[in-house]
């Protein structure tokens, strides 16, 4: 076991040696193990990132919910032009649903529009405006950074009310203040009320509440949408998960009487859950999983190739050396692990550049927002993946070297 | 007492559907602390029995003993140990590493031996005492004349106490002055109680052993004792 030890820090010795003698060429060839690690901490912390954003967001939506609505959300089966075909989902229908339904704790109306908004001299394109009623808010888990939700006087009177996403506030009013301010959605002026604390669901994009506006839904058919061109979605929460269910069917069985559809018609609405979009977001990070890890992994193997590639070369540069340490003693094994470790510690090094460009790389990502952090679980990535592919990639080499006949590989010019 | 006892050995290599016979049959035994020089021309098994001498090759026939072992049999690791323990080489070409200093090339067999740093580093420093280089330690063979880097290689080659220093050539790349100088060393180390193998082409470098071995086409023709044995004087050189 002793000498085990004392040939691996023999054989470390001799390699580092190695490795110094040919600096240039080393250099080059870590590149390829560099770019490898790095991509593929790069990628295992960036899916960890949008996997985790997206559970948050999902979460955010709340696991009560049911949205009623035009559209199947994540339902592949029913085809598109089915849908489309499908009559738009009123204000009068959900007037109905809501006097009729028992289960739900809160019911609201959605509709949505993308307009800029704009504070004095800054504007934000392209935002999703929320137009809702007073009771929206019981169908979300929002929280306040400062204000309120709109109250119901001011619902049903379609004051030019506004609550607006962190993000939004945070770009309208860089250095805050935004309570009781007017913006101006496609120039039509509204008044701050409450601002939401930051949810965090980037990944939603125009879900994420951190960058939409809510405001009372007659505002949104008055000025920025027709009532007659756009399908509103029912907000419905559930007294408890156990009770989604039951207020699902009670859903259905509602939507089916007040559309007036006979017993052999098939549903021409579609009650959607988070459900349906946490399992369509799992099938999406598992495809970027794979895709990713596959991109990845092949930039590691062309590294990996380039690691034998100069090992095989460094081997019959060597071949004499090889020679004169088998004839003064060295064993296959020596020779084996010789090659090996240098193999390794190339790849351990290139490795730690690639932890360190991803690290910096992970802190370039997050200035845009994009929620990447190197944690232990990456260092221990890309320890493992380098000293793998060091080994591995060593390993033909180094078998060949030990194979050498010392007779013959002495008396190589 | 024998340190080497070779009986009827053969070397058969297969060139394509021929086979080439380096060595025929080849008998000879070597005590402790001789002197002995194998001569011949080329193609006569020198060199094949130079690599099977010096463990870096197995007869295809006979047998090899080599202080009690049975060399003819082992295998890869085996003989590596024996190169390591019980040989010592000394080349025509030196045959250095090119990128460590003298220090550490004559370390190099102690380490494979297992031989701790500190202990290493003193022995490799005696033996480099010893060939008259401890001045020139920390140089690198691209460092050193012709003659200091075989002295490199002979300190190499004695720092592990070996039974038998094999000596290939080792004035073949010198000039004939540093060659007398190299020959005055393994005098002096034969001297010291070394059991020397030279093997050379040069019959004045033969006559500085003790005993003359002649091969020809894979035999031994002549296996004589040295009448006027050549001793170098000491010079004084280093």
């Amino acid at each position: 076991m002793k000498n085990i030890l004392f040939e691996i820090k023999e054989g470390l010795l001799i390699s580092l040696k190695a490795i110094r003698a040919n600096k240039a060429r080393s250099v080059l060839t870590t590149l390829g193990i560099i770019i490898g690690v790095a991509s593929v901490v790069l990628m295992s912390t960036a899916i960890k990132g949008i996997d985790q954003s997206f559970q948050e967001g999902v979460a955010s939506l709340g696991s009560d919910n049911i949205y009623i609505d035009k559209w199947a959300w994540f339902d592949n089966d029913i085809p598109w032009w089915e849908m489309r075909n499908r009559k738009h989902l009123t204000m009068d229908e959900f007037k109905k649903y809501k006097d009729i339904a028992k289960l739900p704790i809160a019911v609201a109306p959605s509709v949505n529009s993308q307009r800029t908004v704009k504070f004095e001299e800054r504007s934000v394109q392209f935002i999703s405006i929320t137009g809702t009623d007073n009771n929206y808010i019981n169908t979300t888990n929002l929280t306040f950074d400062e204000g309120r939700f709109f109250t119901e006087l001011e619902s049903n009177g379609g004051r030019k009310v506004a609550v607006v996403g962190s993000e939004i506030a945070k770009k309208l009013f860089p250095h805050g203040g935004a309570m009781n301010q007017f913006i101006k959605i496609s120039g039509k002026k509204f008044k701050v009320v409450g601002v939401l604390e930051e949810q965090g669901s980037w990944i939603m994009g125009n879900w994420n509440p951190d960058n939409q506006v809510y405001v009372p839904i007659q505002n949104i058919f008055k000025y920025f949408v027709s009532r007659h061109s756009n399908s509103i979605t029912i907000n419905v929460r559930a007294n408890g998960s156990q009770n989604v269910d039951a207020t699902k069917e009670e859903a259905i069985g509602i939507m089916r009487r007040v559309r007036g559809l006979k017993y052999d018609e098939k549903n021409d609405f579609s009650i959607n859950q988070q459900e349906g979009l946490l399992s369509n977001i799992n099938e999406t990070v598992s495809v970027i999983q794979i895709a990713g890890f596959l991109i990845t992994g092949l930039a590691l193997f062309v590294g990996a190739i380039g690691i034998m590639n100069i090992m095989f070369v460094s081997v019959k540069e060597r071949t004499r050396e090889i020679g004169i340490r088998k004839a003064i003693g060295a064993t296959k094994r020596t020779i084996l692990g010789q090659f090996i470790s240098e193999a390794a510690i190339i790849c351990l090094i290139g490795g730690m550049i690639g932890l360190g460009i991803a690290i910096i790389g992970s802190m370039a990502m997050a200035q845009f927002d994009f929620p990447v952090t190197v944690d232990a679980d990456a260092v221990v990535l890309a320890f493992s993946i380098s000293l793998i592919t060091g080994v591995l990639s060593g390993l033909a080499p180094a078998y060949t070297a030990s194979k050498l006949d010392p007779v013959d590989a002495l008396r190589y010019e | 007492m024998n340190i080497i006892n070779i009986e009827h050995i053969a070397k058969i290599y297969q060139v394509g559907s021929e086979e080439v016979h380096a060595l025929a049959d080849v008998s000879l035994t070597i005590d402790k602390n001789e002197y002995v020089a194998i001569m011949g021309p080329s193609g006569s098994g020198k060199s094949t029995l130079m690599n099977i001498l010096g463990c870096l090759d197995t007869p295809s026939k006979g047998l090899y003993d080599f202080s009690g072992e049975n060399v003819s049999m082992m295998d890869d690791n085996e003989l590596a140990s024996i190169r390591n323990r019980q040989i010592g080489f000394v080349f025509q070409t030196f045959n250095l590493l090119a990128r460590s200093d003298a220090l550490h090339n004559v370390e190099l067999p102690l380490i494979y031996a297992g031989v701790s740093g500190s202990e290493r580093r003193e022995r490799a420093e005696s033996a480099l005492e010893k060939v008259g280089l401890a001045d020139r330690m920390t140089h690198k063979p691209n460092e050193l004349s012709g003659g200091q880097r075989q002295r490199v290689a002979v300190a190499r080659a004695l720092v592990t106490n070996p039974s038998i220093i094999l000596a290939d050539e080792p004035t073949g790349n010198l000039d004939t002055k540093t060659g007398e100088d190299i020959m005055q060393l393994f005098h002096e180390i034969h001297e010291a109680g070394n059991t020397i193998i030279l093997v050379t082409h040069e019959e004045y470098i033969a006559e500085h052993a003790a005993r003359i071995i002649r091969l020809r086409d894979g035999l031994i023709e002549k296996d004589e004792l040295v009448e006027k044995r050549f001793i170098p004087k000491n010079t004084g050189a280093k």
